[in-house]
């Protein structure tokens, strides 16, 4: 069986709703962030996808700018986890919902 | 040499105005380099003065101007300058001369006196002041200086400003001249609007040269009147001349330099100055204006030397001798012996100091006291005094010969007796010539003659610093009558602008032995008035005069100076009361309400514009705060703080977007 765009897509969406789900019910700030690499993933599917089954598919144009998309997330991730633990020093939690001092 | 003079002239009155900034900015303890300063700025000017007397030497009619433009407005420049002339020269050296001597008499005199260095400060600022006054070759310049004479004056006459009197004499000076100046200003302007030109000479288009006085027409009259009313009350005259004797408060210096070299010499020398508008269309050397100008000079002249027989302060007497040697010099001057008048006035200026600054050390001898009944015998004590005061009263009373004032008074009785409009001045010279014989042989009796008074007992006489500029003044006083005579009448034609020529036969004129026998007359009537107040003695000092004893009531007439005064308290000042206090009243009962109703009417406008405001913009204004704020703080409510909240509501704004996208292909 070869594989088909819409089974990568089918993937990716899959990859997508998942992130978007922990991003948005789970509390504590790592999982949080967990999620929005899992979204990052999806989306990095999607181009390497899109790129395979291009008609021009000779020049790497999808792996390359998933390759900075990956290298982006990581210090993204760095940058993220920086923060939580800058919060957690603060407030002694990790918990979103306590972190509420931005409200009208 | 001549030229260089001319473009710097103005140093002459800029050293002493120099002197004076520099003494003002001195510490108050520093008396002799404020004295030192003064002495040197009006040497400076004394040798400046010479040097421009110099080149009016050389040439007959020498006349000199130095013009620039002061400010121009519109198409019209106005211009001023200065002027060197005989008369300005003459006037230069005699100012500059007698004024050093009472500089270096007042380091004497004022040795004492806390305010010594403000005192030098102003007796630079006069003397700079009337030093521009002679050098002006515009009526504006003059003006301007005039006006700084004037405060100068006010200044000096009120120095002792702790005595309520002088502060009111000082202020009677002021309000009295500038009575004239305002004559004299209105007289200035109407001459600049006719002629368009203040400049005296500018080339041909001055105002007083035939091209400016042209255009003068038939206003000339009463331009020239104008013009005279600041010189009478400058110079004293009647009806203005009440300030003059009581600027006697101030120091003696000051009535020294008021009186012979600064100030009241202005008014006389401003009339010389403009004569020729005075003399414009003069039919027979007569005109309208000039006949005004006799009579105002025969009015002061006999009024003063009769006012100056019954004063018993030593210095009221001789200023009112001074009122009456200018009231001479008017007549000299209306009757077209500007020479004459001019003479007159340098020679007084000469023994009028003298005497001034020899009762200034009378007084100081006598340790302040000024009624000369309470003198007595003085001459043994002061001999210096004595012999410098004789020879200065003997110039006033015009004795012949030896003395400068004898000459020029004969001149001017020759010049009056030739008047073709009337004889009558003439007649009343005479009669003024009797007078001042008669009072200042009563004034030198009492003060010098007898026996010693109430408080002469102690009289000394004064330091050489107070006796050298004394003994100056008086070889002046008689050095200077030999330019004056008819035999070599040199001041004349120097001032007249014809050679001078020795004629010694012309020595001896009729006019000699009138005043010989007019002077001997007043001698003679003095001496015998008087001859128990001073030769014999046993007189009180409060002893009634021996005029008083014959004549009580004219006495007192003439001791309360004619009630002039008390006439002018009176009336004019009455009048000035009554109009302050009527402009007072019209002010709060009539002017306000006028104020008080525009006042309402704003006081209504801001009541209604206020009511407006509170109830109907205000309203709107709140409302819409009031809507704002709540909106904003339901907006704000949205704001939950919670990051999930908003993801979700993003997620579901891209979802809903995504269905409409969909929706629309």
């Amino acid at each position: 069986m070869t594989p088909t765009l819409q089974a990568f897509l089918i993937v990716s969406v899959a990859l997508f709703s998942i992130g978007l789900l922990a991003v948005l019910s789970r509390r504590h700030a790592i999982f949080i962030l967990i999620g929005i690499e899992m979204m990052l993933a999806a989306a990095n599917l999607n181009f390497v996808a899109f790129w395979r089954f291009s008609p021009q598919s000779q020049s790497p144009t999808g792996v390359m700018i998933a390759i900075f998309s990956i290298a982006i997330a990581a210090a993204e991730a760095a940058v993220g986890l920086a923060l939580i633990i800058a919060v957690y020093r603060h407030y002694h939690t990790t918990n979103v919902d306590h972190l509420d001092q931005l409200k009208g | 040499m001549s030229r260089w003079i001319v473009d710097h002239l103005w140093f002459v009155p800029a050293v002493p105005f120099a002197a004076s900034l520099a003494i003002l900015s001195l510490p108050n303890r520093r008396h002799r380099s404020a004295a030192a300063l003064a002495v040197a700025g009006q040497s400076a000017a004394l040798a400046m003065s010479f040097l421009a007397f110099l080149p009016t030497l050389q040439q007959s009619g020498f006349r000199a101007v130095q013009n620039f433009t002061w400010f121009t407005f519109g198409d019209h420049a106005l211009r001023l300058g200065w002027l060197l002339d005989p008369l300005t020269a003459v006037m230069l050296m005699m100012i500059t001369l007698v004024g050093l001597c009472i500089f270096i008499f007042s380091i004497g005199y004022m040795a004492d006196d806390k305010n010594f260095v403000r005192f030098f400060a102003y007796l630079s600022f006069f003397s700079g002041a009337m030093l521009g006054l002679v050098i002006s070759n515009s009526l504006l310049l003059l003006f301007i200086c005039w006006e700084l004479v004037g405060l100068a004056s006010y200044l000096l006459i009120g120095f002792w400003i702790q005595r309520p009197s002088a502060a009111a004499a000082a202020k009677k000076a002021f309000i009295t001249t500038r009575v004239g100046d305002m004559g004299f200003f209105l007289g200035l302007l109407w001459l600049y609007g006719r002629s368009g030109t203040l400049l005296f000479y500018d080339g041909g288009n001055g105002c007083l040269e035939s091209a400016g006085l042209a255009t003068l027409g038939a206003a000339v009259t009463f331009i020239a009147l104008l013009i005279f009313c600041g010189a009478v009350g400058k110079s004293g005259q009647f009806p203005l001349h009440v300030w003059l004797p009581d600027a006697m408060e101030g120091p003696t210096p000051v009535s020294a330099l008021i009186h012979a070299a600064t100030m009241v010499a202005a008014g006389v020398f401003l009339v010389a100055r403009v004569y020729p508008v005075f003399s414009l269309g003069a039919i027979n050397g007569v005109t309208p204006s000039l006949t005004i100008v006799v009579w105002i000079g025969v009015t002061t002249a006999l009024m003063a030397a009769l006012i100056a027989i019954a004063q018993a302060d030593i210095k009221r007497i001789l200023a009112y001798s001074t009122v009456s040697q200018l009231g001479l010099m008017m007549v000299s001057l209306g009757v077209g012996g500007v020479a004459a008048g001019m003479m007159h006035l340098l020679a007084h200026g000469f023994f009028k100091a003298l005497l001034f600054l020899g009762a200034g050390s009378v007084i100081h001898g006598c340790h302040g006291e000024q009624d000369i009944r309470k003198m007595g015998g003085l001459r043994r004590l002061m001999p210096v005094t004595f012999s410098t005061y004789a020879i200065g009263m003997m110039a006033l009373s015009g004795v012949p010969l030896f003395f400068s004032g004898g000459w020029t008074k004969e001149e001017i009785l020759h010049v009056t007796a030739h008047w073709p409009a009337s004889s009558l001045p003439y007649y009343f010279l005479l009669a003024g010539v009797v007078l001042t014989g008669l009072y200042m042989t009563r004034q030198i009796i009492y003060v010098f003659f007898g026996d010693r008074r109430a408080d002469s007992q102690q009289a000394h006489e004064s330091p050489s610093v107070m006796t050298l500029p004394l003994l100056t003044l008086a070889i002046c006083v008689v050095l200077f009558s030999i330019v004056l005579t008819p035999a070599w009448p040199w001041l004349h034609d120097y001032l007249t602008a014809t050679s001078a020529r020795v004629e010694l036969a012309h020595l001896v004129q009729p006019t000699l032995f009138l005043s010989l026998v007019l002077v001997g007359a007043g001698f003679t009537l003095g001496i015998w008035i008087y001859r128990k107040a001073g030769i014999q003695d046993r007189q009180r000092p409060d002893d009634a005069d021996p005029l008083e004893f014959a004549q009580p009531r004219l006495f007192r007439f003439l001791e309360n100076k004619m009630w002039i005064d008390e006439l002018y308290s009176r009336t004019v000042v009455a009048f000035s009361w009554a109009s302050a206090r009527l402009a007072d009243w019209m002010d709060r009962n009539f002017w306000d309400r006028f104020v008080r109703g525009f006042g309402a009417i704003g006081q209504i406008f801001g009541t209604f514009a206020a009511n407006v405001d509170e109830s109907g913009i205000n309203a709107g204004v709140d409302e819409t705060t009031v809507g704002t704020r709540g909106l904003g703080r339901l907006m704000s409510t949205r704001h939950s703080g919670q990051i999930q909240t908003y993801l979700g509501v993003i997620a579901i704004g891209v979802l809903a977007l995504l269905v409409f996208y969909a929706w629309l292909a």
